[in-house]
């Protein structure tokens, strides 16, 4: 088979230095982004929200794409990491301005934490709150976590704006002057670092058996994967990294109040995992900028549009929310496996990208580009390693020709999308 | 139906064993024992509740009564409790006085493994990672040394071992290939390597055999005496393919309508005639 | 407490307990059939009460034609997602189905707020509903009084219906074994849709019977009822009819109490319904009516 594509490595040094360049590249264009040299003030404000959304998605991913548990209490996660960091950064003068109608609560008054401290602390309340939402829940039939968790963010929510966590929350009027970020730098490099230490877990032993427990919770329990543990423990480092993006979040605002942390916010963020991939750590950062981007730039939508003189009766406030709510049910319905699957980006990957556009191009001119020829070699191929790797059993006949069938099915479908 | 007699130690001792679904005996008073490096076969009829017995040994299903052993271990014990105990119709009421209920991944901790029978693989992921997956039982490290990647010695012994049984179930050509695009019988000898991956000292087959040829089965024969010698292992196998029972088992239980019903040489099975009706039926 | 707002709170409670507990059979049919947590129900019900505004005040039909067109114009938004959203991934991965109900819900709410704008739009007069009648001390509009009725007997009329009609009978098998059913021949499909016709007009007359007592309609207003109903059907013991009803009571006649009798702990009303749902998960996971349902291997 002349015509076969065979997929090829690079060696590791050469993809060392390729990981070394983009890492470098990134560090170069956040520089120049932070010191004015490329964007505006207003590019550097979407990706300062992209990167913390990669953070919180990548977080909501780990459940939901690894772990194969529905949760839907990012938006909580967020509010309490968000109240934390605005709560106990707020300089003590500015205090009184902020609690104007309701004076804070002494016990807090004069207590101020460093930025990163009330980061881990926002952080690790979110992940006590799970740990407890999770026991009772996770042991059972996870479908009702969904309704927990959405319930639960709603709660926070409500016990956030109630009266009498008035002199803590400062209620519906929410908290302003929290300290922003001086630097581009700090939002990356801590989701950077958030991420990075989630691909980690997803790569070890631990992301394994999370991985089985998505694919098939009974056979991961009878490998000695003990369901409970292990759910509990995705669900827990999500909501602490859940938490600690929405401190980011705060510090980015510099003004927050409950109603940012509406459901409506986890629903954006099912959009980001479902876009990107449900199981892949590269796809929801891919989405995450795809969406930031999109939602600053989409702004017109919301805005009353003409053409000269003629008012397009479509544009006014809230289509763009439904364009992106179409957008999701769009994903689920015609692109499941969205933009990455549950793949990640990896440099043998766009290498072969990139060696594949000469090959199809050649396939195209020499006129063979016909779907059916092509799934019968391909299937025929796979069949074929199959059998020669079933050798030494030597008749794998019929069964082959049955796997032959699914693959053929498979090819199908996948020119068929 | 006692055969302590045996200077082997057993591995497993199933006393009483009663699963009881409402009204449905799926499981009646079964007494059960497999002894060192033995490889005992369990057949009977369909339904007769082979599947049961094994979901019962694996902690899938707490038994309604009767108590297992691991090595002369209690790992599960039980009986009837609230609505069962105007429900049960087993027998030997109100001996196993303790409760003792472990998960399934609790009792593949302590040694027990088993494979499924319609397979259950780890469906989208490759083959390899099937059996490195397996592993996570044997991992010492903590979560935080696991992801900080402290654990790395113990990381590459575990891909070594991977690697390693994929070898034995000669698997190893098709490692990188998406489990469930293999034949029916790699799926099947897949499925074994995962069980072995777990360290077990008793492998738990449910009809490994299904829906292979002769020739097939027979290789899967010599295959399952293999891995018992090479891996130390006691084995308990369900089969219908006689061929493969009365060839490889050192001793058969026999279940019918969820009772045991013979047990012995394959020899003294093949001429049993309560086993003979249990097959064939009733000559009148 | 005196016993007059004793009566006057049990009034109120049983009327909202009726109004959840015809949400919740909709939940908890859906749930039972396609076990799917339908996210979108709520919205449904939210989009139910702004039908009846457009009804009554956009085109100025008599009550009683109101309350049919609702009931229609409900069903079909209801079948129509179902078919749109729900049919099409009927062989995917369950993460899938419940992602694509969320969606819907989303753009239920967005499509809401673009279309009806964001700000409440009162809810216009129902007929006789909204009098106000007096027992003894107590008074209320007399919606409050012919929920708890409506509701026991569209109870009544689908037990009847499930338990003694082909129809009935072809659910409760789906229910139990989705893909045996289908092997027996049942139309599976023909039955998700009457499910979800049924869930969908108990919804519409939820939303009649919800909103009277109550001034606006939001894009959100389904959002929380939703949720809580969803918690009434769990509690009750998730995929029976009767269980739906009790959770629906429980948590009406709870929610009412306890706002009543701690004024100052209203703001958690909401937060209420989850703390029951954990401690039923803890001490009855199977709900108050459900059996255990024996997952096989």
């Amino acid at each position: 088979m002349p015509m076969e594509f065979i997929n090829k490595k690079l060696n590791k040094s050469t993809k060392l230095i390729l990981t070394l360049l983009l890492v470098l590249a990134c560090i170069i264009l956040t520089y120049m982004l932070d010191k004015g040299i490329i964007g505006t003030s207003y590019t550097v404000r979407i990706v300062r929200i992209a990167v913390i959304y990669s953070l919180i998605g990548v977080s909501m991913n780990l459940v939901n794409g690894f772990t194969g548990v529905f949760s839907l209490g990012q938006a909580g996660f967020m509010a309490i990491g968000a109240y934390c960091v605005g709560i106990f950064t707020i300089p003590v003068d500015a205090r009184a301005n902020v609690y104007y109608l309701e004076p804070i609560s002494d016990k807090i008054a004069g207590f101020v934490l460093p930025f990163g401290v009330a980061l881990l602390m926002g952080g690790l309340l979110a992940a006590l709150f799970a740990a407890l939402i999770g026991a009772p829940i996770l042991k059972l039939k996870s479908d009702y976590l969904a309704i927990a968790t959405l319930g639960f963010s709603e709660i926070i929510r409500a016990v956030i704006a109630n009266e009498q966590m008035w002199p803590i929350t400062n209620g519906s009027l929410g908290l302003k002057s929290i300290p922003g970020f001086t630097t581009l730098f700090a939002p990356v490099l801590i989701s950077a670092a958030g991420i990075t230490l989630m691909v980690l877990l997803i790569n070890s032993s631990y992301g394994r058996a999370f991985k089985a427990i998505r694919e098939d919770e009974t056979a991961a329990e009878s490998m000695g994967i003990n369901l409970f543990k292990h759910k509990e423990l995705s669900f827990v480092v999500s909501a602490f990294f859940a938490g600690i993006g929405g401190g980011l979040l705060a510090t980015h605002l510099t003004a927050i109040d409950s109603n940012q942390f509406k459901i409506a916010v986890t629903y954006e963020l099912l959009l980001i995992i479902v876009l990107g991939g449900l199981g892949s750590v590269t796809g929801t950062v891919i989405s995450a900028f795809m969406i930031s981007f999109g939602k600053e730039y989409l702004r017109f939508f919301d805005a009353a549009q003409s053409i000269g003189g003629w008012q397009i009766p479509i544009f006014r406030p809230g289509l763009r929310m439904v364009i992106f709510s179409l957008l999701l049910m769009a994903v689920v319905l015609f692109w499941r496996r969205g933009l990455m699957g549950r793949k990640e980006f990896s440099w043998d990957g766009i290498y072969n990208f990139f060696r594949k556009w000469p090959w199809r191009f050649k396939k195209l001119m020499r006129g063979d580009y016909k779907t059916e020829a092509k799934t019968k070699r391909k299937s025929i191929a796979a069949g074929k390693a199959i059998d020669s790797a079933a050798s030494k059993s030597k008749r794998a006949g019929r069964k082959a020709d049955k796997t032959a069938d699914r693959e053929k099915k498979k090819e199908v479908k996948a020119d068929a999308e | 139906m006692q055969n302590n007699a045996e200077a082997k130690p057993n591995v497993l001792r199933v006393t009483d064993a009663t699963m009881q679904f409402g009204g449905v005996v799926a499981l009646n008073n079964l007494n059960l024992e497999v002894n060192k490096n033995e490889i005992i076969g369990l057949i009977g009829p369909n339904g007769a509740g082979k599947t049961t017995a094994f979901n019962v040994i694996t902690g899938v299903y707490p038994p309604t009564n009767g108590a297992i052993y691991l090595n002369e271990h209690m790992i599960i014990s039980n009986h009837p409790q609230g609505k069962m105990k105007t429900l049960y119709a087993g027998e030997n009421n109100g001996k196993h006085n303790e409760v003792k209920v472990l998960t399934p991944d609790r009792i593949t901790k302590q040694g027990v493994a088993r494979t499924f029978q319609n397979i259950r693989l780890f469906k989208e992921l490759t083959v390899y990672e099937n059996v490195l997956i397996a592993q996570h039982v044997k991992l010492k490290a903590n979560v935080l040394e696991a992801t900080l990647k402290l654990n790395y010695k113990e990381e590459r012994v575990m891909h070594l071992e991977t690697l390693r049984l994929l070898e034995i179930l000669g698997l190893i050509d098709v490692k990188d290939y998406v489990s469930t695009s293999l034949p029916y019988g790699k799926q099947r000898h897949l499925e074994i390597a995962r069980a072995l991956a777990t360290n077990p000292q008793l492998l738990l087959l449910d009809e490994p055999a299904a829906g292979m040829n002769p020739q097939e089965s027979d290789e899967l024969m010599h295959f399952v005496g293999r891995i018992r010698n090479d891996f130390d292992l006691s084995i308990l196998m369900i089969e219908h393919h006689m061929q493969v029972i009365m060839g490889i088992c050192d001793r058969i239980y026999v279940l019918d309508y969820g009772s045991l019903i013979a047990d012995g040489t394959p020899a003294e099975i093949q001429k049993n005639p309560k086993v003979i009706k249990a097959y064939l039926g009733v000559e009148e | 407490m005196d016993a007059s707002t004793f009566f006057q709170n049990c009034v109120t409670g049983i009327s909202l307990g009726s109004a959840y507990a015809l949400i919740a059979i909709g939940y908890t049919m859906v749930y039972g059939i396609l076990r799917l947590i339908n996210f979108a129900h709520g919205d449904i019900f939210m989009m139910a009460g702004y039908f009846t505004i457009f009804a009554i005040v956009d085109f100025h039909m008599p009550w009683y034609i109101a309350i049919i067109f609702v009931i229609i114009a409900t069903v079909l938004l209801g079948v129509a997602i179902e078919r749109a959203a729900y049919k099409p991934l009927r062989e995917s991965p369950r993460m899938s189905i419940m992602i694509s109900a969320i969606g819907v819900s989303f753009l239920l709410e967005n499509s809401a707020t673009y279309l009806f704008s964001g700000l409440p739009r009162a809810f216009p007069e129902l007929g006789f509903l909204q009098k106000v009648y007096h027992i003894g001390d107590i008074s209320a509009p007399i919606v409050t009084f012919i929920t708890p009725v409506v509701t026991i007997v569209i109870l009544i009329a689908l037990i009847y219906l499930v338990n003694h009609t082909k129809t009935g009978m072809a659910m409760r098998a789906a229910s139990k074994d989705f893909e045996a059913a289908k092997l027996m021949g049942i139309e599976i499909n023909h039955i998700i849709t009457i499910t979800f016709v049924i869930g969908c007009s108990l919804a519409a007359i939820s939303a009649i019977l919800y909103f009277s007592p109550r001034p606006m309609v939001y894009p959100f207003s389904g959002l929380m009822p939703g949720l809580k109903c969803f918690v009434a059907a769990v509690i009750g013991g998730i995929g029976n009819i009767p269980g739906a009803v009790v959770g629906g009571f429980i948590i009406g006649i709870a929610e009412t109490f306890l706002v009543a009798s701690f004024p100052s702990l209203s703001g958690y009303s909401d937060a209420f319904t989850f703390v029951l749902l954990i401690i039923m998960l803890l001490f009855r996971p199977t709900g108050l009516l459900g059996e255990k349902i024996a997952e096989k291997v």
